[in-house]
């Protein structure tokens, strides 16, 4: 009973440790570099949003100056233009 | 099902051993479906794993003693919740629990990360399973958890009564969880360095293994100092232990490394500072685990020493330490960043200071605790260093660094102007002024000046981030004409990490505010009394009311009742007893060892939040040694008789004399009721102890707060997307998703 | 100020800063820490007048009271000898024949070592009791 259960143990491990080997699926977006970069870029424009929306937050809870406020929105908003750039010039599909 | 148990964990070495060869090979060219297949490896490896777990588990709940582990963890009579936890009391069991956490996390960050930086996780996945190789490979091959007895015993070994306690089951799988989740950042920043990805990335998908490393190491480090507090008989939560340590350090360094990547993230800086926090971090986390079993340290936690084990352990730091130090020099250059501190008063420069006092802290910590070997290397003996010498140089840095956790929250990245940050540190600043004034006013706090210090920047802490709560909720307000506690849900749902954050913060402040009142103010007692008599402590008379005893074959009790009253009206009644187990020592004799075996305490506590008052009773069971003695001859006589009768009487007899024994030993015990002799009580009134253990939940239900995934951003208008086709200089984004 | 100027003195000052508290670590730990000893290292290296760390596991049989006094022996951990201590003071429950015990000690009068009061820490049991058999 103990080597059945030991056996099918090692033939599931071995079934799915060896799929991605046997399966001929989707090898585009497996091997496709840009996806991954894609979904950085996505999530670096996530990142941004949320740190505008942070320093919104700061001037509104009177941490910042709205001069001071007005600097770091302008870059953070800079930084979020490029990043969005990137994003249309890529090749690979994005969320919106 | 033992053999299976085996198998599976031969198989789960196999499986690790696979998944580095596939994750290198993967990473070095082999194609991405090497380190899918890598990456299953280590579902298959948490999964036999966790069947492993199960089969010992089963093993333990119905007390299947042909499973050496078992018999010496537990017994027929120990409770079922006692008996499914027992498996990580014992080495192997802790081992294969460790193996089965790791997997575990390991397999969700590989999952989660599956598509993302390719470049990174097939070495991070590599060195996860290289440290799951190391665990298994001890179970596998030094502490079997599997191993068998031809000869089982009827019964087992019982539960020791100090294990006896909820929170002592759960603290070593908080523990473990910690250790284990700080593995994951650690794997990843070592796939950084060794793939040269050095940005922000790699933090960014670990930044919340990091944080739940943190919830559950400061959850074991609660429920250890709770079950010191409720279960022994000292009356304290912390005794500044090597094993205690063990577990403090990497909270303190994970818990600057959750700030300062902060930093790294908006600004791109202290990637060197980053990389070795955490790869520090990581191996403290393998340290802790080699002080409690390795013995190398005088501790009062530490497993036996196993020298096999040791030498591994040492050898795995070693690695980490060295490899580390390896990449980090290796990878120097591209860590370096031209991005530099604007100015002093950001938040930027308040998270560097506040990183640099927690890294100081550890850094005493060690040294003091570690000393004993240190100082062995260089002057030839072990010199100890008691708890006293923690105390000038923890706590100024302490009380430090719960100021500048006050001082963060209020103030803005990058830098803030002169006349904002006075605005800002107005109203905590003044709050805490009022509080060290009624304090020196009203209060006898005089010599405690660190005590008042700390009270000072706790409230400060506390006015901080409730300052910091009324603006958010104000400034919602203004924009959506929300209820206030509309406001402040949704506020806090949508900043997630600032709020939860906030919370930790005042959590840890009302917990080290009841530290510091806790440790300065306690008033202890010591007094030997009889039943009648009473002792004055703290303005309270304690009256020892009567005593209790009683008499089972698993344990003998003797207690007291307690009347607490304060001017004539009573507070509280407190009961206390002092249990003993059966010793096996058979010098003690067959009713000796009833009474001289292992002890355990059953406090009386009466919490308040303002103070506890505690009491332990030490019965001294002297005045019965001389009728132990004559009992033991006795029955020592008439077993020797009894065992040389015939095997068909020999049963009966020895039969009727256990109920004589039983009978005796029930007699001796009630004397402690119908004869009382004087009982030694310890009597502890400690102030705000309460406020430690809220203050230590708040911070918990902060971590989880933080720790909460945030909803996705609003999909933008289609007059964003237009305007992003014509590169509009600033995309538009409604004020309403902002707060 | 030149902005390289500022950061060469803000180095110059964490680096003093943690100069000096590691100074006062390190002098902290040789001025007040007592030497630790197994049974056999006391005997041979105890000095009247002086106190130190005894660290070995309490001696099985050893344990008795007298009154409130607490009479063992603590056992080498390598070498088949054990030195007798009488304690006064709190007992943690832990406490048991074959636990592993720390106690601040210094040498009395006679070859017994005394325990400074409350001093006693004993090792948590890292195995389950053995259950009570008939």
């Amino acid at each position: 009973m103990a080597f059945v259960i030991v056996l099918v143990v090692v033939a599931i491990a071995v079934f799915v440790i060896s799929a991605p080997l046997r399966a001929h699926r989707d090898h585009r977006r497996q091997e496709d570099p840009e996806a991954a970069r894609v979904a950085e870029l996505e999530f670096a424009r996530d990142a941004k949003y949320r740190e505008i929306r942070d320093a919104e937050l700061d001037l509104r809870t009177g941490k910042l100056s709205p001069e001071d406020y007005g600097a770091i929105d302008r870059t953070l908003r800079a930084e979020a233009i490029e990043i969005m750039r990137a994003l249309e010039a890529s090749p690979a599909p994005h969320e919106e | 099902m033992a053999v299976v148990g085996r198998s599976l964990l031969i198989l789960g070495l196999c499986a690790c051993l696979y998944g580095i060869g596939a994750s290198i090979y993967g990473a070095r060219g082999g194609g991405r479906v090497w380190v899918d297949s890598g990456r299953r490896a280590m579902y298959v490896l948490a999964g036999m794993t966790l069947f492993a777990f199960v089969i010992l588990d089963v093993a333990f709940i119905t007390s299947d003693f042909s499973y050496n582990i078992v018999a010496t963890g537990s017994s027929t009579t120990t409770p079922t919740f006692y008996r499914a936890a027992a498996i990580w009391a014992t080495q192997q069991g802790s081992l294969l629990l460790w193996v089965l956490l790791l997997s575990s996390w390991s397999s969700l960050a590989l999952f989660l990360t599956r598509r993302r930086i390719p470049e990174i996780v097939p070495y991070a996945q590599a060195v996860l399973f290289a440290l799951c190789t190391f665990f298994t490979g001890l179970n596998v091959l030094f502490a079997n958890p599997f191993a068998t007895s031809a000869n089982p015993p009827a019964e087992g070994a019982g539960l020791d009564p100090l294990l006896r306690h909820t929170t002592m089951m759960i603290h070593p799988p908080m523990l473990y969880s910690g250790y284990t989740l700080l593995l994951v950042p650690f794997a990843f920043a070592v796939g950084a360095l060794i793939s040269g990805r050095l940005s922000a990335e790699w933090i960014q998908v670990t930044r919340r293994f990091a944080l739940a490393a943190w919830l559950c190491l400061g959850i074991g480090i609660l429920l250890g100092a709770r079950w010191s507090y409720t279960e022994l008989g000292w009356g304290g939560y912390w005794a500044w232990d090597p094993v205690e340590n063990a577990a403090l350090m990497p909270w303190l360094c994970v818990t600057a490394y959750i700030h300062s990547i902060m930093i790294q993230e908006k600004r791109g800086m202290l990637k060197v500072w980053n990389i070795s926090l955490i790869l520090t971090t990581g191996t403290l986390a393998i340290v802790g685990t080699f002080l409690v079993r390795s013995g190398i340290l005088s501790s009062i936690h530490a497993f036996v020493s196993d020298p096999t084990l040791n030498i591994s352990f040492v050898g795995l730091i070693s690695v980490m330490v060295i490899g580390s130090l390896y990449l980090v020099i290796w990878r120097k250059d591209s860590l370096k960043t031209d991005a530099r501190l604007d100015s002093l008063i950001s938040r930027e420069a308040v998270f560097l200071f506040q990183n640099l006092l927690l890294v100081a802290l550890t850094a005493v910590i060690f040294w003091i605790t570690f000393f004993p070997l240190i100082s062995e290397a260089i002057t030839g003996t072990e010199v100890s260093v008691g708890p006293p010498a923690f105390r000038p140089f923890v706590v100024p840095l302490a009380i430090l660094v719960v100021l500048l956790s006050g001082i963060g929250p209020i103030i803005a990245w990058r830098r803030v102007t002169v006349a904002k940050l006075r605005r800002s540190l107005t109203f905590p600043a003044v709050v805490a002024l009022a509080v060290l004034a009624v304090l020196l006013a009203f209060g006898s706090i005089g010599p405690h000046v660190f005590a008042l210090l700390m009270f000072g920047a706790g409230a400060f802490v506390i006015a901080a981030v409730a300052q910091e709560f009324y603006r958010g909720v104000r400034a919602r307000r203004a924009m959506t004409s929300e209820s206030p506690p509309v406001a402040l849900g949704r506020l806090v749902r949508r900043n997630r990490r600032r709020y939860g954050g906030y919370i930790v913060h005042a959590g840890v402040a009302f917990a080290l505010i009841g530290v510091a009142a806790s440790t300065s103010f306690q008033d202890s007692r010591t007094a030997t009394i009889r039943p009648g008599q009473s002792v004055m402590i703290h303005g309270y008379k304690v009256r020892y009311v009567r005593a209790t005893a009683s008499a089972t074959a698993q344990k003998l009790s003797f207690g007291a009742v307690l009347n607490v009253t304060s001017g004539g009206h009573h507070v509280t009644t407190l009961t206390t007893s002092y249990g003993l187990y059966p010793s096996q020592d058979p010098t003690q004799g067959p009713i000796g060892r009833f009474f001289n075996g292992s002890a355990e305490s059953r406090v009386g506590l009466r919490a308040g939040l303002t103070q506890d008052i505690w009491a332990v009773i030490n019965p001294n069971i002297t005045p019965l040694q001389g009728l132990i003695q004559k009992g033991n001859a006795v029955l020592q006589k008439a077993l020797t008789n009894a065992l040389a009768q015939p095997p068909a009487a020999r049963a009966q007899a020895l039969n009727q004399l256990y109920q004589l024994r039983d009978i005796a030993i029930e007699k001796l015990t009630g004397r402690f009721v119908t004869n009382p002799w004087p009982a030694t009580f310890l009597l502890i009134v400690s102030p705000l102890v309460t406020w430690l253990w809220l203050g230590a939940i708040m911070a918990a239900i902060g971590g989880l707060i933080a720790l909460w995934p945030l909803p996705p951003p609003r999909r933008r208008r289609p007059a964003l997307r237009q305007r992003r086709r014509e590169l509009a200089p600033e995309p538009e984004v409604r004020a309403r998703e902002l707060v | 100020m030149d902005p390289s100027r500022k950061r060469a003195i803000r180095l110059t000052i964490a680096l003093t800063v943690a100069l000096l508290l590691a100074s006062a670590l390190v002098y902290t730990s040789f001025a007040s820490g007592r030497d630790e000893f197994t049974a056999s290292q006391l005997l041979k290296r105890a000095k009247p007048g002086n106190s130190y760390i005894l660290a070995g596991t309490v001696l099985d049989g050893s344990v008795h009271r007298d009154g409130p006094v607490l009479l063992f022996r603590v056992r080498d951990p390598k070498l088949r000898m054990s030195v007798p201590v009488r304690y006064t003071g709190s007992v943690p429950d832990p406490f048991a024949a074959g636990r592993g015990v720390l106690v601040t000690v210094r040498e009395g009068e006679t070859s017994t070592f005394i325990g400074e009061p409350n001093s006693l820490t004993t090792k948590c049991p890292s195995k389950y009791q053995a259950a009570a058999s008939n």
